[in-house]
């Protein structure tokens, strides 16, 4: 290719992503784009083909990102590149939102016609206009009987500032408006500036691990261009690499001869840990680099922390590797090994939130097969010693004794709530509950207000989203920044199992709540640690002080009465059962104690106290 | 050479809310077809040379749903293919108010000698509850018609732990069937089972059930009451007088080998456990082809039978009988199971007395923590 093909071509980029709240119709969109596009036959089609995991279908969430390269012929008679980019539709991936946002030029803003815009899409499109982007609203799911597209173009309008007034009146599902989109796409989204002869920068935006081809970068080119055989280097790490291939996906990963200003695609170097492709570095080339990097870089540090422990301690190797493999998928996961008295030898896991947490206990327990003890997560506290000393614990149970403990600093964070006005005293109650510091009210227009507060985030670790959701009967939407450390009182709540301290069961709770929380978790624990062949008390205590009492009476029967005509092997199928189901317990001291004990912790609902 | 035999009847008037055996609606059913069949799935799995059989059990079911005309049809074909040992203990499974004075006859004509009322409660709030169609009253009636009629070996079952259930009416249940002072009684706690009217109103949060101290309390109370009365109880369920043990039941617990008869029955032959097709037109349709109508087979391999000797015996009071276990397996039981028998004996659920090991008096309401301890330790080379 020479340079006036080089310029015609990126005249005729587009790169966008779309942007909207789970259910919102993302994916279908993005599934309809690709068949106008012609990306793939229909029979190759599967549903909503951008998600690609399993969990990801499940749980209707998009956690790895992907890019696809369409071809559109226009109205105007010439042919489009369209690089489409997922974006993760979760606060814990924010910074990856932000990152595939700077790969793009434009992006879709898909508003529901019925629900309006929720605070999650606005915490994006504030991602968006970040990075400059040009936003194109669409209101979609039009031929719902609840549609509302005027409501919800006033609202767009009023809420982010944008201009509506050329906002597309879609149903993705319908296949209505489609077209109408694509061509805004053309119109609208401006092509990629950049010099093609610059020195190499192109964006990491995600990155995955093949085992055939180690890493495989996502990337898009802001300057410059690359080839197979190109020397590049990793300007957070300084590692350098032979580049080996690179390509787009259509959605098939398709080898390349270049990669040029605008182009959004792979690249692979025989590179064996995504820790060396950061999501967010640039790339440059190591024989003629770049003076600076692209902005926006940093290091995604985890939030929140459990304890992951295998229930078969004879598998703790085999853990370590899950989690090795994980983490070569998963730059964002942090573990390293720690030793529980209760549960032996397992790891301590940094998260970016909650659901990154739950993703991979999951993903261990399904693809490894792996039974786990998970411990109730923990963020990190700042610990001030009367020494005058200070340290970090992301373990409750390595909290020092309060005697030696000066004072504790957790972590805030700004919380946006939106929701329906006749739920804002719901929000508020909560908010205040959990702690929250009031911050502002902003009505958004005369049904809706975006609530905000500074909140611990341990409390919004614990149950604040589950509790938000049943009070405002799903209407509230919700959002959260970190914003720095704030002193706190808080002590640390010991469990007792038959007098045993249980290590993995501590946890830290402001002062006033110590009473309160204790009781729920000893009745909590109560129902969830079977009955053992022995009276089992529980304690809370705070340091000596006993704050609650429950317990667990004896097993008083447990014997099958009769002997099914004579079907022995449903009788021994049942005792398996019983058996199996024992070995799922981990045994801490003389009590079998289940998985879902160890997370009592966080489901301590109103409704219990 | 297996002498005891299981013969299933899967024809019900009504469906009771907690059994999850094969059975189906009577109405419209090929019955009399169903019995042919059965006769001759008898004879296909024995033989000219089959040893006299010692026990014999009808069960279902309700096999008392059948007319005097089809269980005569049934007992004369038994009597036809199988022989009887002289002391044959002979069961026929009886639904309270089933049973006609015709019907008692064609049964005793035939050689049946003993019967099991399926009873459960004398609370007619409860039967009605838990699906039963007889009242207390039937129990009476059908009771005195068989003894008139010359049965003697009578046994009734007795459901206890059931929805809404408390101590005093179980109390007053048990009096009433202890005092028809009959040789044999069986008292089973209710298992909700899948599949059942129970589980799903379980299920639902609907199924009342007394909590577990109480159904504790029940199963005491039956052991002492029927002490007092001077019945053995020499299985975790089962009481008897002296010799009425039933040979049916010991056959099980002995861990020894029996055919399996009909729709869903189950039996062990030859060291294979096998079940037969449930479905009764499935079933039926393979017997026609001339084909054994079974669904699975499973040959039981040596470690597996040592299991089940264990976790089966212990249900019996005597326990099980080292010097026996040793010789039959050639195994050194104590050594085989020693981790088990430690840990239950100090638990204080085990005991071992006169070269036998048996299940204590907590042992008996904890009888499945001791039987888990016996299975899957053995290594399997």
């Amino acid at each position: 290719m020479n340079q006036e093909q080089r310029s015609n071509r990126q005249k005729n980029i587009r790169n966008f992503s779309i942007i909207a709240h789970i259910d919102h119709g993302k994916s279908t969109l993005a599934d309809r784009i690709l068949e106008k596009t012609k990306a793939l036959t229909s029979r190759e089609m599967k549903a909503q083909l951008l998600d690609s995991m399993d969990l990801e279908r499940e749980r209707g969430i998009t956690i790895k990102l992907n890019a696809v390269q369409l071809k559109y012929l226009a109205k105007d008679g010439e042919e489009y590149t369209f690089h489409l980019i997922d974006t993760p539709g979760h606060v814990d991936f924010t910074y990856e939102v932000s990152r595939s946002l700077a790969a793009c030029e434009g992006a879709i803003l898909v508003v529901d016609a019925a629900q309006g815009i929720e605070a999650q899409t606005l915490a994006n499109v504030y991602l968006a206009l970040d990075n400059d982007l040009e936003i194109l609203p669409v209101i979609n799911k039009i031929d719902l009987p609840a549609a509302d597209p005027e409501r919800v173009r006033k609202e767009v309008e009023d809420v982010i500032g944008l201009d509506a007034s050329e906002a597309v009146l879609a149903s993705a599902k319908a296949g209505i408006g489609i077209e109408e989109i694509l061509e805004q796409i053309v119109e609208k989204v401006p092509a990629p500036i950049g010099d093609p002869e610059a020195p190499l920068k192109a964006l990491i935006f995600d990155s995955l691990y093949d085992p055939y081809r180690g890493v495989v970068a996502y990337i898009r080119i802001v300057e410059g261009m690359v080839k197979p055989g190109d020397k590049i280097r990793m300007m957070a790490t300084g590692k350098e690499f032979e580049v080996n291939d690179i390509g787009v996906f259509t959605p098939k990963a398709t080898s390349q001869e270049e990669l040029s200003v605008g182009d959004v695609g792979y690249l692979t170097a025989a590179i064996k840990n995504v820790g060396d492709t950061r999501v967010g570095d640039t790339i440059t080339s190591a024989v003629k680099p770049t003076a600076e990097a692209l902005p926006g870089y940093r290091k995604m540090n985890p939030m929140v922390y459990c304890g992951l422990y295998p229930i078969d301690t004879a598998r703790y190797v085999d853990l370590r590797e899950a989690l090795e493999k994980l983490e070569l998928n998963d730059s964002a996961l942090q573990f390293e090994p720690e030793t529980s008295q209760a549960l032996g030898f397992g790891f301590r896991c940094g998260f970016l939130g909650l659901l990154h947490m739950e993703i991979i206990q999951e993903r261990i327990e399904r693809e490894f097969k792996i039974d786990l003890i998970t411990t109730a997560p923990s963020v990190i506290y700042d610990v001030h010693l009367e020494d005058g000393t200070q340290m970090t614990v992301d373990n409750p149970s390595m909290m020092p004794e309060a005697q030696a403990v000066n004072h504790v600093e957790e972590p805030y964070v700004k919380a946006t709530i939106m929701v329906p006005n006749d739920y804002v005293g719901a929000v508020m109650e909560l908010s205040q509950a959990k702690r929250g510091n009031f911050i502002d009210m902003q009505y958004m227009d005369d049904s809706r207000v975006n609530v905000i507060y500074e909140m611990p985030l341990a409390e919004i670790v614990y149950d604040f989203f589950d509790q938000l959701k049943s009070g405002t009967k799903g209407y509230a939407s919700f959002d959260y920044e970190l914003i720095g450390y704030k002193e706190s009182q808080l002590v640390k709540m010991d469990i007792l199992l038959n007098a045993e301290k249980v290590d993995a069961l501590s946890f830290i709770v402001h002062k006033d709540f110590a009473y309160e929380r204790g009781k729920i978790i000893v009745e909590k624990l109560k129902d969830l640690i079977p009955r053992q062949q022995f009276e089992v008390p529980i304690q809370a205590a705070v340091g000596q002080k006993i704050v609650a009492r429950s317990t667990i009476k004896a097993m008083r029967k447990n014997v099958l009465a009769k002997c099914y005509g004579g079907d022995i092997s449903r009788k021994r199928k049942l005792l398996e059962k019983q058996k199996a189901g024992k070995k799922r317990m981990k045994m801490v001291g003389s009590v079998e104690v289940p998985q879902e004990a160890f997370m009592a912790v966080l489901q301590m609902d109103d409704s219990e106290k | 050479m297996t002498t005891a035999a299981y013969i299933h009847i899967p024809f019900c008037h009504h469906i009771c809310h907690y059994c999850d055996f094969n059975k189906v609606f009577m109405k419209n059913q090929p019955v009399d077809l169903y019995i042919e069949r059965l006769l001759e799935e008898i004879r296909m799995r024995t033989n000219t040379n089959q040893q006299p059989l010692t026990s014999i059990f009808v069960g279902g079911g309700t096999p008392t749903a059948l007319d005097h005309v089809q269980l005569e049809q049934l007992c004369k074909g038994i009597a036809e293919i199988l022989p009887f040992s002289s002391t044959i203990e002979y069961t026929f499974e009886a639904n309270p108010g089933d049973l006609s004075p015709e019907k008692i006859q064609v049964l005793r004509k035939y050689g049946v000698n003993r019967l099991s009322f399926g009873v459960q409660s004398f609370n007619d709030e409860l039967l009605q509850k838990i699906g039963r169609n007889h009242r207390g009253s039937d129990v009476y009636r059908s009771i005195t018609d068989a003894q008139q009629a010359g049965f003697s070996n009578i046994s009734i079952d007795l459901i206890y732990a059931l929805p809404t259930q408390t101590l005093t009416d179980f109390e007053e249940t048990l009096d009433k069937a202890l005092d028809l002072d009959l040789p044999h009684y069986s008292g089973y706690s209710l298992i909700v089972e899948p599949k059942t009217v129970f589980y799903n109103l379980l299920r639902k949060g609907k199924l009342p059930l007394p909590g577990e101290e109480t159904e504790a309390g029940m199963y005491e109370l039956l052991m002492k009451k029927m002490k007092e009365r001077g019945l053995n109880q020499y299985e975790i369920s089962n009481f008897s007088k002296k010799g009425f043990e039933s040979r049916h039941n010991i056959v099980y617990w002995n861990n020894d080998e029996y055919f399996g008869f009909g729709a869903g029955a189950h039996g062990y032959v030859n060291g294979i456990r096998y079940s037969n097709i449930g479905p009764v037109s499935k079933y039926m349709e393979a017997v026609s082809d001339m084909h054994l109508p079974t669904m699975n087979e499973h040959s039981v391999p040596a470690f597996e039978k040592m299991e089940e000797e264990m976790f089966l015996g212990l249900r019996k009071t005597k326990g099980v009988s080292i010097s026996k276990f040793n010789k039959r397996y050639n195994e050194d039981l104590e050594d085989r199971f020693k981790e088990a028998i430690r840990d239950a004996q100090s638990k204080g659920l085990l005991k071992k007395e006169n070269n036998h090991l048996m299940l204590t008096h907590n042992g008996k309401f904890l009888g499945n923590e001791v039987f888990q301890s016996f299975i899957g330790i053995i290594e399997t080379n």
